[in-house]
């Protein structure tokens, strides 16, 4: 029993036909070539396959394709459409991550983050990053990159 | 990995319609909220639904609320929705300390508090607030309405009191009219996605009346009502702690699992009961630890 349904990623109107039992995450890896979300646990544990989704960050594991019908999807590649984010310089600048399996789901944790809290104390950025495992960087390079954007945040405003 | 067995997806427009569907299909149908518990298990193959009902088409679920001197919860509401709604940051501080330790934004945006109690694990993080706040099911199903009292709802691991075809549609949490002050502890391997391996909640209200509740420690969230009938009328005092202390193993009968020695967890249930009732006692005097502080 397939459906089509139509969702706005990164920006683009996408219509795409899928089945109830596909997994978002795979939707959007397999059928619409967008390879950010990464599959790790797939039980919500990790955080490599978050996305942005109606602006807030959720695991793509644990959403079926079918439920995202006429929802907005942002990944990394839509962050990115610009060039890098001030965060991703950051993120560059301090090599904070290396494998780079977290990276996405970091960035976006981060993001989302920063958004509503443009000065996030150490123990906020620890808490926005609580459900992303990394397992190259020990987290100091994470937590400085998003500090450093905050720093920057200040002084132009 | 996708999900091995294929099933139907509905999404109905009203609670009747999706009655009627859940009644259709019996215990081959499940309600599908945030998703977090249902997707994963379905991803596993441990739970194979024939039907998967999506509520999410359904208006008037969603909304936090104050009503009636109640905080009325919609099915649909996420942890995120509560955490950050104003009533909720004003008037009920010990719910936000509680989705603070609630896995992570990706959940919290994602999960709803209805189906953190349909779920009923062991160790679900609602089970033991709405205990000792006393609150109420509002379930909607073939044989129509009616509100479960939150002391009845769960009656073992993953088993509720919902009759079938019965759909909880709200949630609603009494306003304390005593001045009071509460405290959730909640013991876990790291900060992020880990579940309780045992968590104490305790209300403290004018007069010294006092609640408390466990989880992770019993096939339930449990109240303790020995210990409250202890510590009934009397103030927080060093021997009046340890009397509540030692009452604990009478109280809790943890297992042994993967994330704890159910001697572990009785012991540190008592370290945490100590800590609850010191934090709390001091937060209705005005001076404790701000709510959201981690006190383990």
């Amino acid at each position: 029993m397939k459906k089509t349904i139509s969702i706005t990623l990164n920006g683009e109107r996408r219509s795409i036909d899928v089945s109830p039992s596909d997994i978002l995450l795979d939707v959007l890896r397999e059928k619409l070539g967008i390879k950010s979300p990464k599959i790790g646990c797939e039980r919500g544990d990790c955080g490599v396959c978050t996305i942005l989704y109606d602006g807030k960050t959720v695991r793509s594991c644990l959403i079926l394709a079918i439920e995202a019908d006429g929802h907005e999807i942002t990944t990394v590649e839509g962050l990115g459409r610009d060039g890098l984010t001030p965060l991703q310089h950051a993120f560059v600048d301090r090599n904070a991550f290396q494998c780079g399996f977290c990276a996405s789901g970091m960035v976006l944790a981060a993001t989302e983050l920063l958004r509503h809290n443009s000065h996030p104390d150490k123990k906020e950025i620890q808490e926005a990053i609580s459900g992303n495992l990394c397992r190259c960087t020990g987290y100091e390079p994470i937590i400085e990159a998003v500090r450093e954007v905050s720093r920057k945040a200040g002084k132009r405003s | 990995m996708t999900i091995a067995r294929a099933f139907d997806y509905l999404k109905p427009a009203s609670v009747a319609e999706a009655a009627r569907a859940l009644a259709r299909y019996g215990d081959r149908g499940r309600l599908l909220a945030g998703g977090t518990d249902l997707i994963s298990l379905m991803t596993e193959d441990i739970v194979r639904p024939e039907a998967v009902i999506d509520l999410k088409g359904i208006r008037g679920l969603d909304g936090v609320s104050l009503k009636d001197g109640a905080l009325r919860i919609g099915s649909l509401a996420t942890f995120s929705d509560i955490a950050e709604s104003n009533v909720v940051r004003k008037k009920f501080p010990l719910i936000r300390e509680m989705i603070g330790w609630v896995a992570s934004n990706g959940i919290r945006h994602r999960a709803t508090m209805a189906g953190n109690i349909c779920s009923a694990v062991p160790c679900c993080d609602s089970g033991p607030i709405l205990l000792v706040y006393d609150a109420t099911v509002h379930v909607a199903g073939p044989k129509g309405k009616r509100k479960i009292p939150i002391a009845e709802w769960f009656t073992g691991p993953r088993k509720t009191s919902l009759h079938k075809g019965e759909v909880a549609v709200a949630i609603t949490i009494p306003q304390p009219r005593r001045k009071h002050a509460g405290c959730f502890v909640k013991l876990r391997r790291y900060s992020g996605e880990d579940l309780a391996q045992a968590s104490v909640t305790v209300m403290l209200f004018h007069g010294q009346s006092y609640r408390v509740a466990f989880g992770s420690v019993a096939p339930t969230p449990i109240r303790a009502t020995p210990i409250e009938k202890l510590l009934e009328g009397k103030p927080i005092t060093d021997a009046l702690v340890a009397s509540a202390v030692a009452m604990v193993p009478q109280i809790a009968s943890p297992i042994t699992d993967i994330r704890s020695s159910k001697e572990y967890r009785l012991h540190m249930l008592g370290v945490m009961l100590e800590r609850a009732l010191r934090a709390a006692d001091s937060r209705f005097e005005g001076d404790g630890p701000e709510y959201g502080k981690e006190l383990i």
